[in-house]
């Protein structure tokens, strides 16, 4: 629907809406994360959905026990390489569609300990972030930032064409490969199909 | 007075229909819905039945100890003699004392179950 059209109704009294809008609006406002914390920024989180910050305001108080009816996992705290693969088969098991927010530097990047044997240096490595916050830990206020930032990105996803999301693809995966422990680190070091490491820079 | 010509249940079972109808409407637009837009995307992981993250292990066929129902039948005994003394507490002292031996009888076979459970080595925790 014409976008100046809609404006002049609506300045005449006629809301007018399209499915899509609809769809959308019903969409962004109802997300469930997946009751899931790693580490130190996961108190941050809870602190985002208590009465201070109050999640509830953008729809997405109902902190999900089980990935089965979650749409959002917020991965807050670090990712060590043990946990990785249970991080992965909870995403794969969660329903489409379904969008991950990084929380904190550990979960972005690695963080602090990026250097350490043992954490995987960002999440984004197996599956697809939607949303990164940095900070250690990120206040309850860079993740309700966050979470404008996915209604955002949910609002502005056409229903049908090219540009819709992977989730309405039949072709587009649902579950990521879960890594595997191998002799010396997780096995593949990455998901090429999500994320492959910056080349590096020729020295001509 | 009006007469009413129809079964005072017809409104019942319009009820009925309208409350059934409210509930599975959203289910059988969202079941449309997604018919017509959203692939259906099943797998390995999504179709597991453990739901935490790990695998699951071993059988569901598993055997646990079945000892522990002795001390469920010791605690019901006693919650349940408990619930007699109670009112006999209360009406005690109205009673005759026909109703005090019968109560110290009853009293006196629970306690005496205990003694032979106790010296079984049933209260022993192994």
């Amino acid at each position: 629907m014409d976008e100046g059209l809609k404006s002049e109704l609506s300045k005449q009294g006629v809301f007018t809406t399209t499915f899509e809008d609809l769809y959308n609006w019903g969409r962004k406002n109802s997300i469930w994360p997946l009751g899931f914390g790693l580490a130190c920024c996961a108190i941050e989180m809870i602190a985002a959905s208590m009465a201070r910050w109050d999640l509830a305001r953008f729809g997405a108080e109902v902190f999900r026990p089980s990935p089965r009816q979650a749409d959002l996992m917020i991965v807050a705290g670090t990712v060590t390489k043990k946990m990785a693969p249970q991080v992965v088969r909870l995403y794969n098991q969660m329903p489409e569609p379904k969008y991950v927010i990084a929380m904190g530097a550990c979960a972005i990047s690695g963080g602090p300990f990026k250097q350490g044997y043992n954490v995987l240096k960002g999440i984004d490595r197996y599956i697809p972030v939607d949303v990164h916050i940095p900070g250690c830990p990120p206040r309850p206020e860079a993740l309700l930032h966050a979470f404008m930032t996915l209604q955002r990105k949910i609002d502005e996803q056409p229903l049908t064409g090219a540009q819709r999301p992977r989730h309405l693809v039949a072709e587009a995966p649902s579950e990521f490969p879960v890594p595997q422990y191998g002799e010396h680190d997780l096995e593949p070091p990455n998901n090429p199909a999500v994320w492959q490491p910056p080349a590096l820079a020729s020295a001509d | 007075m009006i007469q009413v010509d129809y079964s005072p249940y017809l409104l019942i079972v319009v009820l009925l229909v309208g409350a059934v109808a409210f509930a599975l409407t959203p289910l059988a637009l969202a079941w449309l819905w997604a018919k017509k837009f959203s692939p259906n995307k099943p797998g390995q992981d999504k179709n597991a039945i453990y739901e935490c993250g790990l695998e699951s292990k071993g059988d569901a066929w598993v055997q646990f100890k079945s000892e522990y129902y002795l001390y469920a039948i010791i605690f019901l005994i006693f919650d349940v003699e408990t619930i007699f003394l109670l009112p006999f507490a209360v009406a005690f002292s109205g009673l005759g004392a026909g109703a005090f031996v019968a109560m110290t009888v009853f009293l006196f076979l629970l306690v005496e179950g205990l003694l032979w459970a106790w010296q079984k080595g049933v209260l022993t925790w192994k």
